[in-house]
C-alpha cells in the first residue's frame, strides 16, 4: 500500500482545522487547535500511554475471542442445515438490536474490568466476522464441489478442505471488518463504566472540559484503530490472497 | 486395474416436467472412447454428470448399468472445462487431491510417474496461478489419472485451450486415458471426428449413432476421412438443432 496519497490527505485536513480555529477564535474547550491537542497529548504521554496499554489489551483479547467464535460459528452454520434454520434468524435478530444498550448490564454480569469491555468487543466484531465468513462457506465454487463428490469425499473432508480454505478470502475480510470495530466494543464499554483506559480518558477530560485532552485520546484510539487494521490486513494477505 | 466396463445409459430426462431429452439408449464401450457431439443445452453434460452420480437439477427416467453389474459412480474419474484445480494447493497437492480427500496416504511414486508423463516434472511445486492454460488442464489430466479409475467422464476439457495446445492435449489424454472407458463430451464436431471410436450426435429429440472414420484414434489431424467424418457431423448438427 502506498502511504503518500493518504498522509498528504491528513496534513491537509489538520491545516484546515488550524485555519478554522484561527479564523473563528473559539474557545478552546469548544474547539482546540491541532497544535494545542499535540501540545497536551505530549504533556499528558505518560497518561495516555498507560491508559492506550489497557484499551489495546482489551481490543486484542476481544478480537481473539471474537474472532474464533465468529469463525467456529460459521463453519457450525456451513456445515448443519439444522443449524442454520434454528441459528441464523436470531443471529439477524440480535443484529437489530443496539448492542451499545447492554454495555450497562455487561458491567454487572462481567465486572467494573476487563472482562464486560472484552465482552462488549466480542460481541460488536461477532457478527461482521461470522456473516462474511458464512457467505464465503456458502460460496464455494460448484465445480470444486462435484470434482469432490466424484472423489467420493466426505462431508467433512470437503468442508475442511475445500469449502473453508475457499472461504479464507472472506473471513480475512471480515477479520479487517472486526479490526476497526473491535476499539468502538472496548471503548463503549468503558463509557459504561470504569477507572482505566483510552474511553475513560475521554469521558473524564470531557467532563472537566478538557477538550484538548479529550482530542488527544481520541486521536489515539483513531491511531490505534488503523494500526491495528494494518497489521491484521498483513497478517491476512495470504489468507486472502491465495484462494483467488 | 479392473478391466474397465461397458456402460449403458438409457432413458430420459425432464426438467419440472418439461422434456429436457427424449429416452435415449447412449452406450459407451468397454475400453473406447465415446464423444457425445450436441449443441448447448441439448442435456449432453446432463447425461455425464448423471453418469457421475452428480446433481443435474433434472429428474432423470431410466437406468445406467455397468456390464459387470457393479456399481457405476465409486469407479469415475471427472474432468471439466475448467481445470477445477485449488488455486492454494500446489500442482502436486492438486493431483493427489482424491486421496487428501479421502484421508488416504497419496502414492509418491505415482505422483511422480504421472507428473513425468503430462510434463510437469518441474512444476509439482508451483500453484496453478503460475501455469499457463495447457499446463493447468495437464495438471487437472494427471489428477484424473491419479484417481487411476475405470471411466472417464470428460467435459469439454479441451473447449478453452488454443487450437495447438487443444491437439497436444487431445493426442496426450488418448495416450494416457488407454483400456479406460471413455466419455467426452463435446460441441467441436473436429474433436468428436479425431477422437471418437463411438460418435453419437445428441439433440432434445433424438441420439443419432455416426460413422466412425476407419483409422486409430488420435487421428491425424488432416487425415481426408476424419476431415468428410467433421463435415457430416457438423451438417447433422445443423440439420438436428433446425
Amino acid at each position: 500500500m502506498r502511504f503518500g496519497a493518504p498522509l498528504a490527505a491528513a496534513v491537509f485536513a489538520i491545516l484546515l482545522w488550524q485555519v478554522v480555529v484561527v479564523f473563528t477564535a473559539l474557545p478552546r474547550f469548544i474547539l482546540p487547535g491541532p497544535l494545542l491537542v499535540a501540545e497536551t497529548w505530549w504533556a499528558n504521554r505518560a497518561v495516555i500511554a498507560e491508559n492506550t496499554l489497557v484499551t489495546g489489551l482489551e481490543v486484542l483479547i476481544g478480537l481473539v475471542v471474537g474472532s474464533a467464535l465468529g469463525a467456529a460459528t460459521a463453519i457450525q452454520l456451513a456445515s448443519s442445515r439444522t443449524a442454520r434454520v434454528l441459528v441464523q434468524p436470531m443471529l439477524v435478530f440480535t443484529q437489530a438490536l443496539p448492542v451499545f444498550a447492554l454495555a450497562p448490564i455487561l458491567t454487572l454480569w462481567f465486572g467494573y474490568g476487563l472482562g464486560s469491555k472484552v465482552a462488549m468487543a466480542v460481541l460488536i466484531i461477532y457478527f461482521p466476522v461470522t456473516s462474511s465468513f458464512f457467505d464465503g462457506l456458502m460460496r464455494t465454487p460448484e465445480g470444486y464441489l462435484d470434482l469432490a463428490r466424484t472423489m467420493q469425499a466426505s462431508r467433512r473432508a470437503i468442508l475442511w478442505q475445500i469449502r473453508v480454505p475457499a472461504a479464507l478470502p472472506s473471513l480475512a475480510s471480515g477479520l479487517r471488518l472486526a479490526a476497526v470495530y473491535a476499539p468502538i466494543g472496548a471503548v463503549i464499554g468503558e463509557w459504561v463504566g470504569s477507572s482505566r483506559g483510552l474511553g475513560y480518558l475521554m469521558l473524564l477530560a470531557n467532563g472537566r472540559a478538557k477538550t484538548d485532552l479529550m482530542f488527544a485520546a481520541m486521536l489515539t484510539l483513531g491511531v490505534l484503530s488503523v494500526l491495528l487494521h494494518l497489521v491484521v490486513r498483513k497478517l491476512t494477505a495470504r489468507m486472502a490472497g491465495e484462494a483467488r | 486395474m479392473n478391466a474397465a466396463p461397458e456402460i449403458v445409459v438409457e432413458g430420459g430426462a425432464s426438467i419440472d416436467g418439461v422434456p429436457l431429452f427424449a429416452p435415449l439408449s447412449l452406450v459407451l464401450r468397454a475400453g473406447e472412447w465415446t464423444c457425445l457431439l450436441g449443441g448447448s443445452g441439448v442435456g449432453k453434460s446432463t447425461v455425464l454428470r448423471l453418469i457421475a452420480g452428480l446433481q443435474t437439477g433434472a429428474t432423470f427416467d431410466g437406468a445406467i448399468r455397468a456390464s459387470d453389474d457393479q456399481p457405476v459412480v465409486p469407479r469415475v474419474a471427472y474432468m471439466a472445462q475448467d481445470d477445477l484445480l485449488l488455486p492454494w494447493a500446489d500442482v502436486a497437492r492438486n493431483v493427489t487431491l482424491g486421496a487428501r480427500l479421502r484421508g488416504e496416504k497419496p502414492d509418491a511414486g505415482r505422483l511422480t510417474r504421472l507428473l513425468g508423463r503430462v510434463g510437469l516434472a518441474d512444476h509439482a511445486h508451483k500453484k496453478p496461478a503460475e501455469l499457463s492454460g495447457g499446463q493447468r488442464q495437464r495438471a487437472a489430466l494427471a489428477r484424473t489419472l491419479m484417481e487411476d479409475k475405470q471411466i472417464i467422464l470428460l467435459d469439454e476439457p479441451f473447449s478453452a485451450l488454443d487450437a495447438r495446445t487443444r491437439a497436444d492435449m487431445q493426442e496426450l489424454a488418448v495416450e494416457l486415458l488407454q483400456g479406460r472407458t471413455v466419455l467426452l463430451v463435446t460441441h467441436d464436431p473436429g474433436e468428436a471426428a479425431r477422437l471418437g471410436q463411438t460418435i453419437a450426435v445428441m439433440s432434445h429429440r433424438s441420439l443419432d449413432h455416426c460413422a466412425v472414420p476407419a483409422s486409430p484414434a488420435p487421428r491425424r489431424v488432416d487425415d481426408i476421412e476424419m476431415l468428410e467424418a467433421q463435415g457430416a457431423l457438423l451438417r447433422l448438427l445443423r440439420e438436428r438443432a433446425a
